[in-house]
């Protein structure tokens, strides 16, 4: 097979190939490279891209895989893989996006890498804004990323450079992280599939953290079946990350042909009022209408502190920036910037290494924690958080699944909103609600508006991924689009 | 809208420097970001409990036996300024 055919496969097709020993990990490993070196000019999705390390690690698969049997090799394994630079890769540099790990290379692999397999094809480290915050990509100190179905435009974000990587055929498949719709709006906006599993469902061991109680690490895929086999391959309980939940990996692509016949489906209709460019209502209204077709029950459900959840998010995520960006001091690791005393020292590194949006979350969480404010901030937030919570909880005595748009527009012009933190903030409107329930969220490709993507999120109950699944593989179907490389 | 003198009370309890152009800004921008988030601050929640953790996971407990860890050598790789098997850092005031 050329490098063009192999790059028109799924990451699922691809993996079968190479088990199969039709393909080697080698030519997919220079496929990916390849198309790196052709289409990164325009994109800038990476920060690291680490070329030699993909060749290594396919050269190690096809020698293990050529002794007989499968060599322990798992089936995904070989399928070159873009990693979020957020992510500890050992040995290999790690920024996060920011200024303040600029030359910082771990001493450990982040669980879900080792998870997916001793030799992790890894085409690079993705782009991303700062330290996870931001939702179009221009928060990264290593410049900002293109849309690749239209390179004036916003990518997304903040998995923004995973999301334009797998649109533009830069490798065949992503992790990003989802703190309140990192890994869905990008996906969003870059026509792709983007899924954040149920909060505990995969450890977030070296996974650089932004708010510890809603972040997860989730796939970034051209299609739904990819996302269920990235899902299975990092999903499960880690003993190194106590938040993880025991309950056992279920295999996600076993019922993802069941169809929708009989599911009921609930329209979210706080997520589709005035605050929603009507293109993207009407892909939604149209998906709802074509689950309808493929036999689903589809109803309205209204989940009332909804209103109230971006407002929740603004507050507790900000709270957890501020507590866990405070362990970047310049005395283990990053950026030092030389002093006289130690108060100076923490005060001019913190300065230099952090950017403006950093800087804005952290006084904004110090302010939201601080004496005399805690009750009627943070505390009101986290009760506001409960009532999402039973909001929740009483839709799904109803419905089976949720559904709403993922992003209140389509991809925007590069510059049009980082003036305007507040209009930023906008863009996580319909995917902090799943963040701080805390439950399975995925968006699939619905349709298009004014030519670009625009997806709709599908979000079932704690840990029902596999109904999730079932029904974006439905919702996909419905929408028929087919993935293309961009920019062709 | 946050008076200058508490942004910078804020910086100090958050250890961040800032310029004073930084500090003239954020009085603004948390200002108009606190002034966006007050409607929670509008809802009755009396008795309702707040929620830290999604799944409501209680204390996850471990054997405590002597484990596999970083060696001195790795913990120290990544420092800006290591002394000798140490983490150096100035003068502490």
């Amino acid at each position: 097979m050329g490098a063009g055919e192999l790059l028109k496969l799924s990451a699922r097709e691809l993996s079968g190939k190479i088990t199969s020993r039709e393909v080697s990990a080698r030519e997919a490993a220079e496929a990916a490279n390849d198309r790196v070196s052709e289409a990164e000019g325009g994109i800038n999705a990476f920060i690291t891209p680490t070329p030699e390390i993909a060749l290594d690690r396919a050269g190690r698969i096809d020698s293990r895989l050529s002794n007989g049997g499968s060599g322990g090799v798992k089936p995904w394994e070989g399928v070159p893989l873009v990693v979020k630079d957020n992510l500890s890769t050992k040995g290999v540099r790690t920024t996060a996006g920011s200024k303040m790990l600029e030359g910082f290379e771990p001493v450990y692999d982040a669980t879900v890498l080792g998870r997916f397999g001793e030799d992790l094809v890894m085409v690079g480290k993705a782009n991303c804004d700062e330290f996870a915050m931001g939702s179009s990509n221009e928060n990264s100190a290593y410049g900002v990323v293109h849309n690749p179905w239209d390179t004036t435009r916003v990518p997304g974000g903040s998995s923004g450079g995973s999301a334009a990587a797998v649109a533009a055929g830069e490798g065949w498949w992503a992790l990003g992280s989802d703190t309140g719709g990192s890994v869905r709006q990008p996906a969003s906006l870059c026509g792709v599939v983007g899924l954040k599993p149920t909060y505990g469902r995969v450890s977030r061991y070296g996974l650089i953290a932004f708010g510890s109680s809603l972040d997860q690490i989730g796939p970034i895929t051209r299609d739904v079946r990819d996302s269920a086999m990235l899902l299975g391959a990092i999903a499960g309980r880690d003993p190194r990350d106590s938040t993880t939940a025991a309950a056992a990996v279920p295999d996600y692509l076993a019922t993802i042909e069941d169809g929708v016949e009989g599911l009921k489906v609930g329209l979210v209709t706080e997520l589709m009022d005035e605050r929603i460019d009507p293109g993207v209502r009407q892909v939604t209204q149209r998906m709802a209408d074509g689950l309808r077709e493929a036999g689903a029950e589809v109803g309205e459900v209204t989940l009332p502190h909804t209103y109230y959840a971006l407002e929740a998010y603004y507050i507790i995520s900000p709270a957890e920036i501020s507590s866990n960006l405070a362990r970047f001091d310049g005395v283990r690791y990053g950026l030092r910037e030389p002093a006289e005393g130690v108060h100076e020292m923490y005060r001019r590194t913190r300065d230099a290494g952090f950017g403006p949006e950093a800087k804005r979350r952290i006084m904004l969480g110090t302010y939201a924690l601080s004496s005399g404010y805690y009750d009627a901030y943070y505390a009101q937030a986290q009760k506001v958080r409960t009532r999402i919570i039973e909001d929740f909880r009483d839709a799904y005595a109803q419905y089976d699944v949720l559904l709403s748009p993922t992003a209140p527009s389509v991809a925007f012009e590069l510059g049009a909103k980082s003036d305007d933190p507040l209009a930023m903030y906008l863009q996580d409107i319909c995917a902090v609600p799943a963040s701080l329930a805390g439950v399975p969220a995925v968006s699939v490709p619905g349709g298009l508006s004014e030519g670009l993507p625009v997806g709709v999120q599908l979000m079932a109950n704690h840990f029902d991924e596999p109904t999730m699944l079932r029904a974006a593989r439905a919702a996909e179907k419905v929408a028929d689009l087919g993935f293309e490389i961009r920019p062709s | 809208m946050i008076s200058e003198e508490e942004v910078r009370h804020v910086a100090e309890l958050a250890r961040l420097g800032l310029s004073e152009e930084e500090v003239s800004r954020m009085s603004g921008e948390l200002g108009a970001i606190l002034d966006s988030v007050e409607k929670i601050g509008g809802l009755d929640l009396s008795g309702v409990r707040p929620t830290a953790n999604p799944l409501a996971a209680v204390n996850v407990l471990r054997p405590d036996e002597p484990r596999e860890e970083l060696s001195r050598e790795e913990a120290l790789s990544p420092a800006p300024e290591p002394e000798g098997d140490l983490f150096g850092v100035p003068r502490i005031d």
